[in-house]
């Protein structure tokens, strides 16, 4: 077991918020539950160290391991004999429609129908470790580990095939899931090749997966595996599961953050027929069996809480950066600020700074645990299943192999879901009740006790010459995190720095992390500069960037939305920006108009050209984008939250408000397709544009220049 | 006012013995099986609890039980009409209209409560009409489309 190494690499800063907790491996069980499930048949293992070696192209390093790391099993394919087959993996499905892609991309490799194969996800007893389902990816690494694996298979049937049907293996096809000889005059089905065999085989190093352009499969909009089960109500999300004799759980909270509990007085409701109080230090929750008796019981127990003072919205930029280090890292500097300053034509010093936001999932979180024997099993919605266990191996002092952690498909969760509080808790009241304890938090549970995007401050000063080259960069970031902090602009002078910060909420993962945070600062930066040269910002950002890829999002974006042939008018205005993050390219512009008496904005349009590589499922990947680009007019404009004194303020979706139907105006996409590149994941990288472009619309329609996100707070 | 003992849920009589201030949510839920219809809120902010009393678009978890009684309550359990399901449910799958899926019962009951009164709406009518309904992944522009496919107005469907 290796930590990751903080040192050598600065931009794995990233993972300090990715992960939430340190990040701990235990391989060792991998093998022993894929010989539970192997009984005859054909086996491909991913080895663990080819997930865990992902290098995204080599570009931004993210995630970088030790070479030497651990040699178990991080995936695998089983065709068993009766031929069929499935797919282990530890990953969740949330909604990125991975359970859907992953078994496209197998069934491409072995050529059977998408149908026949069984996705096995996310259940620690039965899938292999996995570290977890954020930072998209699972497109670039585990599904092309598991091309490689079903290739392996394929060749390794086709041979055992060729022997049967006395042919050389390269006159043996697969056709309608049977192995067939050239003139298809004798077939031999799945079941007859594997039977009675025990084949268990790495990936060789050598093998070949299907080039993009020859995919049948892959590359098609496949539908949303499940999907009846979805729109007839039948999917169960863990808070639809029942365990015999289950109890329903509440955990009794205080008013306010960091408090301790000096007094409970529970007689009343220790009273009530079946229920059951559970205390252990500051932690205390009644349970009932069912709901009326769970209100009643909850009502009755008088709490007193001892609660310190703790700073509030007011006062946040200010204590981000007066706790902040002089450096956590960010990159080392390019060439010379103090240089690149003395040859410029124009300077700008600018601060921006963006608010906490929730990640506000349509299902809270919920978990059902239940013990036997001191075996503790959990149902919950996460995406970390392995990092979960560890933390209920941790809170409960038992083994980790005692724990199985099962993650139904998920009702959500944008990096909201990484930690193991409401399993955790659900088991401590099961363990005291001696029965299956089901626990629900509530939307206000679910706006507190989680976690938040980190808020965070970024300066940014800059020089530029007047015919539009930026000639110095200095860059940092407060708090919000480094990820997306280096840009693909070729400035030759920049020094960039992420500074840690005591953050005075808890904080973690967010879909796009602080990508959202940096291209917003970077964007509306360039955006200004544009501006103080009197430049066109499209022109002045192709002054400066020297990376085809992000030229050619840039370009198409501006091109679908008509930018150089637009004709501004009166009380409207368009921004475009662009960005890359996680292997992925976006480039997002939007028109807005705002009220010239009530100066209510409204998004009229936005426009959007995403480029990942090699398209794997157009709709499913369009859904992503434009899903993301949703998303992010909340973070834009409105969801920001407010607390003070321990307390968030603003806990439900009648004050936390976020994008609904009416907020979402016409939405172009264009996937750009590069069937010469990886397919890079998707689910994150769209975010970030939207937020710059809107602020530099409204710049254009009013002449002010919003710098804080969100930018409109209380629209109506 | 005495416990309710029975109600009314997709056409059948189902006997119940609640306080009649339980949310009908809750009962759906926790006392039957009726889960498709999803806890978001509790404020009748977001609408997944969503279902249809006398095909009144009605949030289950702010309505109280004893209120309902009597009436005919339809969950989207009691959509699919021997083994075909509504073609609003068709429309969701063809228009992909849903990722994580939490928010899809009660979008589809909103949207069938909304063809039930208005069977050709326009994109307007439909946006207002479902503007109390939260899709956190972000797909109301499909579950738009899909509401114009299911009621034959939609143009074209991206594929």
């Amino acid at each position: 077991m290796k930590p990751l190494n903080y040192d050598l690499d600065l931009d794995l800063e990233i993972e300090r918020y990715e992960l939430f907790a340190d990040p701990i491996y235990n391989f060792t069980f991998n093998r022993r539950q894929f010989m539970k499930v192997f009984s005859g048949g054909v086996a491909l293992l991913v080895p663990m160290s080819n997930l865990l070696a992902q290098q995204e192209q080599g570009e931004s390093g993210r995630g970088r391991l030790d070479e030497n790391g651990p040699k178990e099993i991080g995936a695998w394919i089983y065709i068993d004999e009766k031929g069929e087959i499935a797919v282990y993996t530890g990953k969740v499905e949330l909604g990125q429609n991975i359970r859907t892609s992953l078994a496209q991309a197998v069934a491409e490799e072995l050529r059977v129908p998408f149908g026949v194969i069984r996705m096995v996800m996310a259940d620690t007893s039965v899938t292999p470790f996995d570290m977890g389902t954020f930072g998209s990816r699972t497109t670039p690494v585990m599904a092309q580990q598991l091309r490689k694996a079903a290739a392996a298979a394929r060749e390794t049937l086709i041979a055992l095939a060729a022997r049967q049907l006395k042919v050389a293996p390269a006159d043996v096809r697969i056709l309608n899931a049977r192995f067939v000889n050239a003139n298809a005059s004798e077939s031999l089905t799945f079941r007859e090749v594997t039977g009675g065999r025990s084949i268990v085989k790495e990936i060789p190093a050598d093998i070949a997966i299907t080039p993009v352009k020859d995919w049948t499969l892959a590359g098609k909009s496949v539908p949303k595996a499940g999907g009846r089960s979805f729109v007839t109500g039948l999917h169960w999300y863990t808070s639809d599961h029942k365990r015999p004799g289950m109890l329903l759980g509440r955990v009794i909270r205080p008013a306010s953050f960091n408090s301790t509990l000096l007094s409970a007085d529970t007689k009343a409701a220790e009273a009530i027929n079946g229920v059951v109080v559970v205390r252990d230090g500051d932690f205390i929750a009644v349970a009932a069996p069912d709901p009326q008796t769970l209100t009643r019981a909850e009502k009755s127990i008088a709490v007193h809480w001892k609660s310190p003072g703790q700073p509030g919205t007011a006062e946040l930029f200010e204590l981000l950066k007066r706790d902040s280090s002089p450096s956590r890292g960010g990159g080392r500097p390019v060439g010379s600020i103090s240089e690149g300053m003395a040859v410029a034509d124009k300077k700008l010093s600018q601060t921006y700074t963006v608010a906490y936001i929730a990640h506000a999932p349509l299902e809270p979180r919920a978990a059902i645990a239940e013990w036997a024997d001191n075996q503790l099993t959990v149902w919950t919605g996460t995406q970390r299943p392995f990092g979960v266990r560890l933390e209920l191996a941790e809170a409960f002092h038992i083994p980790e192999e005692s724990i199985r952690v099962i993650v139904p498909d998920t009702g959500s969760a944008y990096g909201g879901k990484h930690s193991g509080e409401c399993a955790i808790e659900a088991a401590r009241m099961a363990r005291s009740t001696g029965k299956p304890i089901k626990l629900i938090w509530t939307r206000e549970e679910e706006f507190t006790w989680g976690y938040f995007r980190p808020a965070g401050v970024i300066e940014v000063s800059s020089g530029v010459k007047n015919h539009g080259t930026v000639t110095a960069w200095e860059f940092h970031n407060y708090n919000s995190g480094a990820s997306a902090i280096q840009s693909k602009y070729a400035f030759p002078n920049q020094d960039i720095q992420f500074h840690n910060s005591k953050s005075p909420l808890r904080q973690g993962s967010y879909r796009g992390l602080a990508a959202t945070a940096n291209h917003f600062a970077r964007e509306v930066h360039m955006d200004e500069l544009a501006q103080l040269v009197g430049m066109d910002p499209v022109e002045f950002r192709l002054r400066n960037i020297q990376d085809q890829r992000l030229r050619a999002v840039l370009e198409a974006a501006a091109k679908l939305f008509g930018w150089s042939g637009r004709v501004k008018k009166p009380g409207s205005g368009a921004g475009i920006a662009c960005g890359f993050e996680k292997g992925s390219y976006i480039a997002t512009a939007a028109e807005v108009s705002v009220d010239p008496k009530t100066k209510k904005v409204k998004l009229e349009r936005i426009v959007a050209s995403f480029e990942c590589g090699a398209i794997v499922n157009p709709t499913h990947l369009h859904n992503q984008v434009e899903g993301a680009i949703v998303q992010a007019i909340g973070g834009a404009l409105f969801e920001g939250i407010d607390f003070q004194n321990g307390q968030i303020l603003n806990a439900k979706f009648s004050k936390y408000r976020v994008p609904r139907f009416s907020d979402v105006p016409p939405i172009e996409i264009v996937l750009l397709d590069r069937k010469d590149l990886p397919s890079a994941g998707a689910g994150e990288t769209p975010i970030v544009g939207l937020a710059p472009a809107v602020s530099t619309a409204i710049f254009e329609a009013t002449g002010q220049r919003l710098r804080a996100l969100p930018l409109v707070r209380n629209l109506s | 006012m005495g416990n309710i003992t029975s109600l009314n849920i997709n056409g059948k009589k189902r006997p119940v013995d609640v306080d009649p201030q339980t949310p009908l949510l809750s009962v759906l839920r926790d006392y039957l099986s009726f889960t498709g219809s999803k806890y978001g809120c509790g404020e009748a902010q977001c609408g997944a609890c969503t279902v249809l009393i006398d095909d009144q678009m009605t949030r289950s978890c702010t309505m109280p039980v004893g209120k309902v009684a009597g009436k005919q309550i339809t969950t989207i359990e009691g959509l699919e009409k021997d083994g075909k399901l509504h073609p609003l449910q068709e429309a969701f799958i063809e228009a992909d209209a849903l990722q994580c899926g939490y928010c899809t019962s009660g979008m589809i009951m909103s949207g069938v409560a909304l063809l039930k009164k208005n069977p050709k709406p326009s994109r307007d009518e439909i946006v207002k009409h479902m503007d109390r309904n939260i899709c956190r992944c972000g797909t109301y522009l499909r579950i738009v489309k899909a509401i114009e496919i299911a009621s034959g107005t939609a143009k074209e469907v991206r594929k």
